[in-house]
């Protein structure tokens, strides 16, 4: 086993180890991590680096301090829907894959939902690595042309009246959804309403959690 | 020239059931995290592009059988062999993401906005219909949306250009619209009615004035 093998959330007793044989997918992953730095493209610790870095800092936590500090400060919420790669950034949270943010606000006429119907295009910088349903097939053959299918399997039924308004990521704008703000909440600080917003309902397949 | 895509899947006939999953699950296999790493850090190389890495997942021909993460490093190993890295002379990297610039890297991030070549030809509000012809290289119109009447809902600047960057013919910057379409117009009468809009991210080049 290599040295990073350590850092992975994948543990195993050193007793199997030993004994496992890779899997042909493990052996062309280590082939070609082994090539890229022999032939000085990469440094192998970068690569831990940038593990931990999705692991443990940069994911949907990220995305729900935007919605609430949104859902308490009119001012920043009206930046967040004018400039959202400004005022995203301003809460110390950019770069890559977020380098040109929209946010779309769900309203109760209105339920956005996202979608990378030619990929797998989503937010990083404030929602992390995607979800594999995000990335397959299904969602992306579906979200576009039976929205309230897809909701429905998701556990969200909004009213008719509503109008969902599905955003396709083509190119390399990155949509992130405000939901709104759950009723109830009036006397929830920031860090308590940030625990109530989903991953799922900044991509539009969710809700908040509700404030009870 | 042929040129196939098996990754614009929207609007398929795709039954499977959608697979839930929780936040915090982020890999399934102990090589997957490997592999986004490895794309990741391969990107200030310069051996590829974005677009170039899009279009290599796209055209594998059993895209459709692969998880995400066997796409990536099928992909990877393709633009591999295709630069000449295992050649004689491979192309030199034009920057190795080490250890200690990674925090900074992700951060920065590479924007894709650049300076027009000229004004926008298509105004907000204004009513364009996305061309219709399929052409023979990557491109980045979902086969749904061409050929379709919608409104211009935004105006997002100049961004490179896919069509050509994926082509290694430069970034070729071009207006970027965020195009709104009627249900109807996309999928017709039959379709059950949604009450839904959807719109796409269009470059210039795939409008016409409707």
């Amino acid at each position: 086993m290599s040295e990073h093998e350590h850092h992975s959330h994948f543990h195993e007793p050193d007793s199997q180890h030993a004994k496992r044989t890779l899997s042909p997918i493990e052996l062309r992953v280590r082939a070609l991590e082994a090539l890229l730095t022999e032939k000085g493209y990469i440094d192998p610790a970068a690569l831990d680096v940038l593990i931990d870095a999705y692991q443990t800092k940069i994911g949907p936590r990220n995305g729900a301090r935007v919605v609430a500090r949104a859902w308490c400060d009119a001012e920043f919420r009206r930046w967040l829907l004018a400039d959202a790669t400004a005022a995203i950034a301003s809460l110390g949270m950019s770069g890559r894959q977020g380098e040109h943010m929209v946010a779309v606000e769900n309203t109760p006429q209105v339920h956005n939902l996202v979608v990378c119907t030619l990929c797998s295009c989503y937010p990083w910088a404030v929602l992390g690595l995607p979800p594999t349903w995000y990335k397959s097939a299904p969602y992306r053959a579906r979200a576009v042309k039976d929205p309230r299918g897809v909701l429905r399997e998701f556990g969200v039924e909004l009213p008719e009246s509503t109008q969902i308004r599905i955003w396709d990521s083509t190119a390399e704008v990155r949509y992130l959804v405000l939901p709104q703000r759950p009723a109830g909440s009036e006397d929830l600080s920031e860090q308590q309403l940030a625990n109530l917003v989903t991953r799922d309902s900044m991509i539009g397949t969710g809700l908040p959690c509700s404030a009870a | 020239m042929s040129y196939q895509s098996n990754a614009d899947l929207g609007g398929q006939d795709v039954r499977d059931a959608i697979v839930m999953e929780p936040e915090g699950d982020l890999f399934h296999a102990p090589w997957e995290p490997r592999v986004m790493a490895l794309v990741v850090a391969m990107g200030p190389t310069g051996l590829s592009n974005i677009d170039m890495n899009r279009a290599a997942r796209e055209t594998i021909p059993n895209y459709r059988d692969l998880s995400y993460y066997e796409v990536w490093l099928t992909a990877l190993e393709k633009l591999v062999l295709q630069q000449g890295v295992l050649g004689d002379a491979p192309p030199p990297p034009k920057q190795v993401l080490r250890a200690e610039l990674v925090a900074a890297a992700i951060s920065k991030g590479s924007a894709f906005s650049r300076t027009p070549a000229g004004p926008a030809r298509y105004a907000l509000g204004q009513r364009v219909r996305t061309i219709a012809v399929q052409p023979a290289h990557h491109t980045r119109l979902p086969a749904y949306a061409r050929g379709k009447a919608g409104i211009v809902e935004r105006v997002h600047g100049a961004h490179v250009f896919p069509d050509t960057n994926a082509r290694g013919l430069g970034e070729n910057p071009q207006w970027l619209y965020t195009v709104a379409f009627d249900e109807k117009e996309l999928w017709g009468e039959r379709n059950p009615k949604q009450r839904s809009t959807i719109s796409v991210d269009a470059f210039e080049p795939y409008l016409e004035p409707a």
